[in-house]
């Protein structure tokens, strides 16, 4: 992460004295950093909604019950996790509700699930192997209905604006499935989490 | 009538969610109330903790956008798309797209507007959009919240899953439209 941020930084600031637009990049530091704020804050109401549900479905067993149906995959897409932690249970539910487009449960539900992993991380600073395949899971984005590019083109007035629907399934899908398979990879070849503790 | 049944898909799935897990709940005598504000609790903390993370990132794409680089970037692969046949406006959508979800919206919504909704880079837009997530934001919110910094291959991993999306949509789209 220190060179992600370093080099967003050191770049902006030399391509934008390159460009003349040092100025514009001055004042996005201002209003990048409102930005931030407002996104977290706008956060935590939906967040607490969603908490609060997550902790019902919990209690009555009904996040044990998906965490069971979804086991024969989870078993292998997570190997260090325990069948039965409610990590499972957590990362199915967000799964779920980003398949469906629900980014804000999504969002507060895979956040409880990176910290249910965490408890089985060894190292707390350093991402855990099943840490980043549930990443890899959700930065990929699979979406069953791209809802809000089909409201868009509806908006536009598009003669038929579900036709996106079918090729958008096939490429999310191609896209979920190689984030898994490189996560996997990448989970044999990259250097084991204690002894190096990673870079960036 | 497809069009009908997903517009109401939309609209009931969340419903449909929140009727089963009071129902579940009820059912198994889980005191609703209680259990739903403990859990809700955790909210403003969490949101709290990613604030840090956000503004590293955010102020960091902020001025990555503002110094015109992205410009840059689409200058020098405009061989590149010529000789695979994506339409110019489309680039700058694949390249915000893992950086900002609004911005590449933005890109999306200007694209449908000035070249119309039924052209092929506003198909093609639409797809890389539908299908892609916004990398750099979900890695610093879920990161963020637990307090890891040295995140290992995740980006990588992220950002070449991103890659293939975009090759995919190009070469779905190009046979299908």
């Amino acid at each position: 992460m220190n060179y992600i941020f370093y080099g967003l930084i050191v770049i902006s600031i030399i391509t934008g004295a390159l460009n003349g637009r040092l100025q514009e990049v001055v004042n996005s530091i201002l209003t990048g950093a409102e930005l931030s704020v407002k996104v977290a804050f706008s956060l935590i109401g939906v967040m607490a909604f969603w908490l609060g549900m997550m902790k019902i479905a919990q209690e009555s067993g009904l996040v044990d019950f998906i965490t069971k149906l979804i086991k024969p995959v989870t078993k292998r897409l997570f190997k260090d996790i325990p069948e039965n932690s409610p990590a499972i249970g957590d990362i199915a539910m967000s799964f779920s509700a980003n398949a469906l487009g629900l980014t804000n449960a999504a969002t507060p539900i895979g956040i409880r699930a990176m910290e249910e992993l965490q408890k089985h991380n060894k190292e707390k600073s350093t991402a855990s192997n099943a840490m980043c395949m549930f990443l890899a899971m959700n930065t990929a984005g699979f979406q069953l209905i791209p809802a809000t590019a089909i409201a868009v083109l509806i908006g536009a007035g598009a003669k038929n604006p579900t036709e996106i629907i079918a090729p958008t399934l096939l490429v999310t899908t191609i896209a979920f499935i190689s984030a898994i398979v490189l996560a996997k990879v990448f989970e044999k070849f990259w250097a084991p989490q204690k002894e190096s503790g990673g870079e960036s | 009538m497809f069009q009908a049944i997903m517009n109401l898909l939309s609209l009931w799935a969340l419903p449909v969610i929140i009727l089963l897990i009071l129902t579940v709940g009820l059912a198994k005598k889980v005191p609703l109330y209680e259990s739903f504000t403990d859990g809700a609790k955790d909210g403003f903390k969490v949101a709290v903790n990613i604030i840090p993370y956000l503004v590293a990132i955010i102020v960091g794409i902020s001025m990555f956008r503002a110094s015109g680089a992205i410009d840059m970037i689409g200058q020098a692969l405009s061989g590149v798309l010529a000789a695979l046949k994506i339409p110019q406006e489309v680039l700058p959508v694949m390249i915000v797209r893992p950086l900002s979800g609004s911005a590449a919206l933005g890109v999306f919504s200007d694209i449908v507007h000035t070249l119309g909704p039924d052209s092929y880079a506003a198909k093609l837009a639409a797809v890389t959009i539908g299908s892609s997530e916004t990398t750099f934001y979900v890695l610093a919110v879920y990161f963020g919240a637990i307090g890891i910094s040295k995140i290992r291959y995740a980006l990588i991993v992220g950002l070449l899953a991103d890659i293939i999306g975009i090759a995919a949509a190009v070469l779905v789209c190009h046979s299908m439209f």
